[in-house]
């Protein structure tokens, strides 16, 4: 097909329009982090008078970094385990035949239509009776159980596609199990476990509900919580500031891995989806 | 194998029964790999179920309690009032209104403008990393830094949107109708990319000689894309349709931020949440969650009727 200059003109000036509609909220966000608090109300798009005055606010006080910290640690523990036990369910449903794998699928695709709006009346009381109520497990363990399908459906769709009499022949040439498992299908099944990982870790750092429902301090309590719940440097200026600077600074993991791993987050979104 | 049937069954020769004892008599490699199996999910599949299935038996427990947290001590089982205080109040049959509103326009517009990018993502000639990358940010963005981003955006003398479009001074986020608008302006922003990642995905599945071939027989683009491609690409829509559905069935973040349900925006999410932690009552709140429960069943149960043999899972692909 040969290009000519009037298509090129075309999609070009269709891509542009794409690429400016999907960030001129994120830019505008960074825009309102580095305005002075007396120009954040000129409504220009961007700052008149660069100031880092909110990002050093937000740091002077121990809410948010005790938020940032909850954030960081919650969102990687969840994703830790959530990998392990769906590379575990996922491997049983790639490679093994036993019974009740269809119903396996069937939970993993109802839990992940399930309105968590349903189960946070009654987590908030049970976890309250166990003591669970605002601490890390509170939401470790819903985030486990939310991440759980997602990672089951991706990574049995990585898991398809992995060539794995490579196995059988590295133990035909003398590897034991364990050699076989670690130099022959764990660099081979990484690339996938990664991607998981990044989707489950987006998932988590992203939730809302669960973290205002199910905790009440800086405990446990997240940045999107805490975000939601913060007030002005004073009592007599409004959060704007704080909260767009607390914004930027979660933003910045998912800038971080949209612009290196475009290609496996995009290719684990879709993979599941179509195979599932 | 057959040693084992023979033992199992010796005076049975009817074929039949031989092969359903040797079902059940399995070799014992079979038998391991089936315990493997179990063992490999056991753990997936009690997380889930501790985390999913059992917090809601025990939501249907507290609906039908009368209880409050203000009053611990005058919880009592009052049986289906509960449901029917729900049902009989206008906040419901509102909320559940505002709530299938956005989720239909927002999903019928995310439905075209996905495709608009699938297409978009799928034929261009170049800059196509730049694109991918580009709506990947919407899709990983925390919603709430994205409503904050609107809700700033559309504050009268702080925003640029306010300033570009009104007057300045209006504040559309305190009108019913222009707030659910931004309401979906947001919530299409946030979650168009995921719809035309799926949509793309569905797209890469129509085979390029057909497409082809309908171009040499005189066909348009406009006929090669209704005759051709939306056909081809019916499961993945389907599915693209259904996870979007119900998640926007769901919204709430969104919501929360821009006008936490002031002026009649309040999805049935945010009454559910009110319920409990604004109202303190558990046996109310509840029943808002097994009804919202119902809903989500009865939408996910038509798209699964409407899927046929195209319902992810069934193909045990």
């Amino acid at each position: 097909m040969t290009t000519t200059a009037k298509q090129k003109v075309g999609w070009g000036t269709a891509n542009t329009v794409a690429v400016v509609l999907a960030i001129v909220p994120v830019l505008w966000i960074v825009s309102l982090s580095f305005k002075d608090p007396a120009t954040i109300t000129d409504a220009s798009f961007w700052p008149k008078k660069w100031t880092l005055e909110n990002y050093r606010g937000i740091f002077k006080t121990s809410e948010f970094t005790h938020a940032l910290i909850n954030s960081i640690g919650i969102a990687l523990i969840a994703t830790f385990i959530a990998v392990v036990l769906a590379s575990m369910a996922a491997y049983a449903v790639a490679r093994l035949s036993f019974p009740g794998k269809g119903l396996l699928i069937g939970m993993s695709l109802l839990i992940a239509m399930f309105p968590a709006i349903s189960l946070v009346t009654p987590l908030f009381n049970i976890e309250r009776s166990l003591h669970l109520f605002d601490t890390w497990p509170a939401l470790i363990i819903p985030y486990i159980a939310f991440g759980l399908p997602l990672g089951i459906y991706t990574l049995s769709a990585f898991f398809r596609e992995i060539p794995w009499e490579l196995e059988k022949a590295a133990k035909m040439d003398g590897a034991t199990p364990y050699q076989a498992f670690t130099k022959v299908i764990a660099p081979l099944a990484a690339p996938g476990m990664f991607t998981t990982a990044i989707l489950i870790f987006i998932f988590c750092w992203n939730d809302f509900l669960f973290a205002i429902s199910l905790t009440s301090t800086t405990n446990a309590r997240t940045v999107p919580a805490a975000i939601g719940f913060f007030t002005g440097s004073s009592q007599f200026t409004a959060p704007t500031g704080s909260i767009s600077a607390a914004a930027v600074i979660i933003t910045i993991p998912i800038i971080i891995f949209v612009l290196f791993f475009q290609r496996r987050i995009v290719a684990g979104l879709t993979s599941g989806a179509v195979k599932g | 194998m057959t040693i084992d049937a023979e033992k199992a069954a010796p005076t049975a020769p009817e074929t039949r029964t031989e092969k359903t004892h040797r079902r059940t008599q399995l070799s014992e490699g079979a038998r391991a790999e089936r315990r493997l199996g179990w063992m490999l999910i056991a753990p997936a599949v009690i997380v889930m179920i501790a985390v999913t299935a059992y917090p809601i038996g025990y939501a249907i427990y507290l609906s039908l309690q009368r209880y409050d947290l203000r009053f611990p001590k005058q919880a009592k089982f009052v049986g289906l009032d509960n449901y029917t205080a729900v049902l009989s109040s206008p906040y419901w049959w509102h909320a559940l209104w505002i709530t299938l509103i956005i989720t239909l326009i927002s999903v019928a517009i995310e439905l075209v403008l996905g495709m608009l990018l699938a297409l978009l993502m799928h034929r261009t000639l170049f800059g196509r990393g730049t694109v991918r990358t580009a709506i990947l940010v919407p899709y990983g963005i925390v919603t709430v830094v994205a409503a904050f981003s609107w809700q700033y955006a559309w504050t009268p003398s702080t925003g640029y949107l306010t300033a570009l479009l009104g007057n300045g001074t209006s504040a559309p986020l305190t009108h019913t109708v222009q707030a659910i608008a931004i309401i979906i302006l947001a919530e299409v922003w946030k979650t168009t990319p995921f719809m035309a990642l799926l949509l793309m995905a569905g797209l890469a599945l129509v085979p390029e000689d057909l497409q082809k071939a309908a171009k040499v027989d005189g066909a348009t683009a406009w006929q090669r894309f209704v005759r051709i491609t939306l056909p081809l690409m019916k499961p993945a829509i389907l599915v693209a349709l259904l996870f979007r559905t119900l998640d926007a069935f769901r919204i709430f973040d969104n919501i929360f931020v821009l006008t936490a349900g002031t002026n009649n925006t309040g999805s049935v999410s945010i009454l559910g949440y009110d319920n409990l932690f604004t109202a303190l009552n558990l046996g109310i709140g509840s029943a808002i969650s097994i009804l919202i429960f119902i809903c989500v069943a009865i939408i996910a149960f038509f798209f699964i009727k409407g899927f046929g043999a195209a319902a992810p899972g069934s193909s045990g692909k």
